[in-house]
């Protein structure tokens, strides 16, 4: 392949009054793209090491049971088998990972393997490691256990009883309560003329499952006591947080080296329990060890998305349809080990009043374990489940009280000229036009021809509905919202980091601090740097993937929570302006004048207006890295420049919990068509159409496809993927034989458009992007909820998967979950 | 009857030939990943669901993890890394690349040996065509819209 460069069509305002063509906003070959698709991309798994050991997890077949001995004998005497690890020994190598949570979820007791007991299947007991992984796996199955089972947790809200407790150490099952009240809710009830009850709404447990499991391959060196770690942590800064002290080693001590990565969603971000059992592994067999997560062990034990019942949610609503706030106690279920999990109890309050103008809001937030898998980040994580509520409410009170579902979005909006838009709760909406990106949406699913698609469906013999997800996709992180979960948490704020550097033959070497995953990095730094450096990106060289030791990452390095366009880029930038300025400066001691007569164009430091006096970047490299005799003593340059980018945040108001909790705030408005069999609860698709608006695309080719994805993510949510457990804590669903992830017979025809708000507040105008809020599952409850009954008549859509059954139920018996709702009018 | 553990077994990937004796359970998949060195065929689950070790074996499209090695025992195998000839991509590759058909990229070498199957056998699919001869392969960053319009645009 030839590469190529796409000749820049919009002029990027570099300086006022100056323009030039930039490779800003251009779809540019991806730089990522020729070594994936000849199968040369470098995966964990790719890698080998002489006389590395297989490892297999010994996983616990029971829900929750004491664990009254394991016993590795007869795997130890098994030709091949290098050696094992225990519960036991862990407990004395290491000290359990630091808990987030204020008590009572303080005093949960986390490590790398089980100890004393198991408390969800698949928890791992036991490692085995071996020359291959087929006798890795035999001598776990050798491996033998002896198990008291115990009574099992399933239910959130029974494990508020404490009646069975998960964690005897916490003495409850409670990890973090809190109530969050922001304006006068009491007083919009009393201001109110309908208040719109519902009784219980319910988000299902799912992951995005990416498709590369998540695993290592860890060396030990003893000379030096550090590990190297190739694995698919998606954040290793906050990896070795939690490992370095549980392994009672610096955080030095562990070097975090990744290329490629199969897909992470937030999934692969809390992997340090696997990784410090196989940095055991690694020091006690003095060999390196390779551990890859089988499929059903990701489903069963790795990580799923958080789940959330929402109890008593009260809406006041005025004559107009204007809604005032809510209320809600809402109770998070996560699983096993709370681990991040904690601070979903906060995360959720970056979008607190969703798209609308609410300024009334009370939230009793608590938070439990129960025998399940533990959960983690899964894209949209928190805001997600909190926007499905916020979509809900205005569904169902639509609903009740005969509003039009647009009209009334359209009403409650907060408007475009708003911005910058302060919520209840002190978070600052960059910019945005709701109301515009749901007129793109109704557009290109054809909104003006509903009524003739509706008959048209209903000659069919079926039912036809329309629903809007209207999201937020809050991006940058203020890390201090953490101090609301706990005063005593050192975090606050966010960084990123980027290193830019001429190098000896001109060439230009980016090293990025995050640690990419699908989503083009090296492709968008470099035509963030070509623009600053005036070359093209075929000139810069973005190295592949992430390693601590190139020293160019910070506390928050990683790739999460939709903000490379602003932290990465906004790095990229700092050190790409620094850089920019030493070559003018050193340019300017070559020729004898002042940098400000220098500019960067076509690859060259030259005199400005002046194409004869002009130095080619290989000059530049050339003169400072190797040829410096005679230069000013003065000149204090390196043309290797490390940049940390921080965004402007202070810590929130603990008291009130208010503050700016993140940065931007892309859109995702989308729009949903279906058809409903009344026969059968089968039901399809027909339109569909998302509308994203992130500000400033760098790359739109990149957004659109992060916006296909995360639609299709939802769409799976909403339809199939659930992860259901029989009464004795089995996972039902625990690999794609039984978990239905969308196959592309599955997708329905995708339509998306755009509209770029420019954000105030970051480097590029760029807004972070990509979870997309899970926009798509809100659009399908909404087309169902409109498809299945008229106005106060048909059930009330509650659960945020609905399969064809649950439809199926919902038609049988509208009753059952028409009782959720009750109105009343004054 | 005498229980074979381990077999010597000739194949031919991407015109190479190897000889190599195998655990007679030995998945082809990983065969060809750990004892060949081919890691551009890759393993995204348990249960021959997902594709992403789709190869071509003796022309026919085949999940790599439900065949053991010893039942490829000489057969002719086309991988992802037998694609592109002296650095040059196919038609599919470079459509993959143009139309942002991969984003990871992990699904993508299953998936373009799926596509390269059906437009040897139909050159000019439909999008119904395309959908189905890629339905055994599980992508979850591009929701297949882009993949999809790589494999047409590859076909025209």
């Amino acid at each position: 392949m030839t590469e190529t460069t796409v000749t820049p069509e919009r002029p990027l305002v570099v300086e006022e009054g100056e323009t030039r063509p930039g490779f800003i906003g251009q779809n540019v070959p991806r730089k990522e793209d020729k070594r994936l698709v000849q199968g040369e991309g470098v995966f964990f798994d790719d890698m080998k090491r002489h006389e590395m050991g297989f490892v297999h997890f010994v996983r616990s077949p029971y829900a929750h049971a004491r664990i009254k001995a394991v016993d590795v004998s007869k795997a130890l005497e098994l030709d091949g088998v290098y050696g094992t690890l225990t519960g036991d020994e862990v407990a004395i190598l290491t000290d359990p990972f630091f808990e987030l949570s204020t008590p009572p979820g303080a005093h949960i007791k986390d490590y790398a393997l089980a100890v004393g007991k198991a408390r969800h299947v698949g928890d791992p007991v036991a490692a085995v490691v071996a020359r291959t992984r087929e006798l890795a796996r035999d001598a776990a199955e050798l491996v033998e256990v002896e198990y008291e089972p115990l009574p099992v947790l399933l239910d959130a809200e029974q494990a508020l009883d404490d009646e069975i407790v998960l964690h005897e150490d916490a003495a409850s099952n409670t990890v973090w309560s809190g109530v969050f009240d922001w304006g006068d809710f009491d007083a919009a009830v009393a201001d109110a003329d309908h208040v719109i009850k519902i009784e219980r709404l319910h988000f299902d447990r799912f992951s995005s499952t990416p498709l590369e499991c998540s695993g290592c391959l860890v060396e030990f060196n003893r000379g030096t006591g550090q590990w190297t770690i190739h694995g698919n942590h998606q954040m290793p800064g906050v990896g070795a947080i939690w490992m370095a002290p549980a392994l009672r080693v610096g955080i030095d001590k562990l070097r975090f080296v990744s290329q490629d990565i199969g897909g992470g969603f937030g999934n692969k971000i809390t992997l340090h329990p696997q990784f410090t059992a196989c940095c055991l592994l690694a020091r006690k067999l003095n060999r390196p060890v390779q551990w890859t997560e089988w499929r059903t062990d990701q489903h069963t034990a790795n990580t799923h998305g958080n789940e959330r019942t929402f109890l008593d949610v009260t809406v006041p609503v005025k004559a107009d349809g204007t809604m005032l706030g809510f209320s809600v106690r809402a109770i998070d279920d996560c699983g096993a080990f709370p681990r991040y999990e904690p601070l979903g109890c906060i995360i959720w309050a970056q979008v607190t009043p969703g798209c609308y103008r609410w300024r009334n809001v009370r939230v009793d937030f608590t938070q439990v374990c129960t025998n399940k898998s533990p959960v983690a980040p899964n894209r949209g994580y928190s805001r997600m489940q909190h926007l499905w509520l916020t979509e809900r409410i205005v569904d169902i009170v639509a609903g009740e009280l005969g509003l039009d579902p647009v009209e009334v979005r359209k009403k409650n909006y907060v408007k475009h000229e708003e911005f910058p838009y302060e919520t209840p709760n002190g978070c600052i909406y960059d910019s945005g036009d709701y109301a515009r990106c749901l007129d793109i949406a109704l557009d290109l699913i054809g909104y003006n021809s509903l009524e003739e698609k509706r008959r048209d469906a209903e000659s069919r013999g079926k039912l036809f509905g329309i629903g809007i997800g209207s999201t937020l996709d809050s991006g940058t992180n203020n890390f201090g919202q953490s101090l609301i979960l706990n005063p005593e948490l050192q975090f606050s704020g966010n960084n990123e980091v980027a290193t830019v550097k001429l190098d000896i033959f001109g060439e230009v070497v980016v090293t990025l601090g995050t640690v990419p995953q699908g989503q083009g990095h090296e492709t968008t730094t470099a035509q963030v740097v070509a623009d600053i450096l005036g070359c093209t990106p075929d000139d810069i060289n973005v190295r592949a993937g992430h390693d601590t030791y190139w020293n160019s990452n910070a506390g928050f390095s990683g790739t999460y929570a939709s903000q490379f366009a602003v932290t990465g880029l906004g790095a990229v930038k700092g050190a790409a302006d620094k850089l920019a300025g030493e070559m003018k400066q050193l340019a300017a001691a070559v020729f004898g004048c002042s940098p400000d007569d220098i500019e960067l164009v076509e690859s060259q430091a030259r005199i400005k207006g002046n194409s004869e006096a002009a130095l080619p970047f290989m000059a530049l490299g050339a003169i400072l890295n190797a040829n410096n005799a005679g230069l000013p003593e003065d000149l204090d340059i390196t043309l290797n420049v490390r940049h940390v980018y921080r965004p402007p945040f202070e810590k929130p108001d603990l008291e009130r919990k208010f503050g700016n909790l993140t940065l931007t705030y892309a859109t995702q408005i989308h729009a949903c068509a279906l058809e409903v069999d009344p026969d059968t609860g089968v039901y399809e698709i027909v339109d569909y159409a998302a509308v994203d608006d992130c500000g400033n695309r760098i790359h739109p080719q990149i957004v659109e496809g992060q916006v296909h994805g995360a639609t299709a993510q939802a769409l799976g949510a909403a339809t199939h993927e659930i992860f259901t457990y029989d009464e004795e804590g089995n996972l039902l669903t625990p690999n794609f034989y039984d978990y239905h992830v969308p196959h592309a017979l599955d997708m329905p025809p995708m339509q998306t458009g755009f509209i770029e708000s420019e954000s105030p507040f970051t480097p590029l105008g760029a807004k972070g992007m990509g979870e997309g809020g899970g926009a798509g599952i809100h659009a399908v409850c909404a087309a169902l909820q409109n498809a299945l009954g008229k106005r106060g008549e048909g059930p009330i859509v509650w659960r945020s998967c609905n399969p064809y059954h649950r439809v199926w139920e919902m038609l049988e018996s509208p009753a059952e979950t028409r009782k959720l709702v009750s109105v009343e009018s004054r | 009857m005498e229980v074979v553990s381990r077999k010597t077994i000739t194949m031919t990937v991407n015109g190479e030939s190897y000889e190599r004796e195998v655990d007679a359970r030995r998945l082809l998949i990983h065969f060809l990943r750990d004892d060949l060195d081919l890691t551009g065929s890759h393993i995204g689950c348990d249960t021959g669901n997902c594709g992403a070790c789709s190869v071509l074996v003796d022309g026919v499209l085949v999940k790599s993890c439900m065949l053991l090695a010893i039942q490829a025992d000489g057969a002719k195998i086309e991988t992802v890394e037998g694609l592109a000839q002296d650095g040059e991509l196919t038609a599919l590759q470079q459509a993959f690349s143009d139309h942002h058909g991969l984003q990871c990229g992990y699904c993508t070498p299953g998936m373009l040996m799926s596509a390269t199957a059906l437009l040897r056998s139909n050159a000019h699919p439909n999008d119904e065509e395309i959908r189905k001869a890629i339905q055994g392969n599980i992508c979850r960053c591009t929701g297949y819209v882009n993949i999809v319009a790589a494999i047409k645009a590859a076909a025209e």
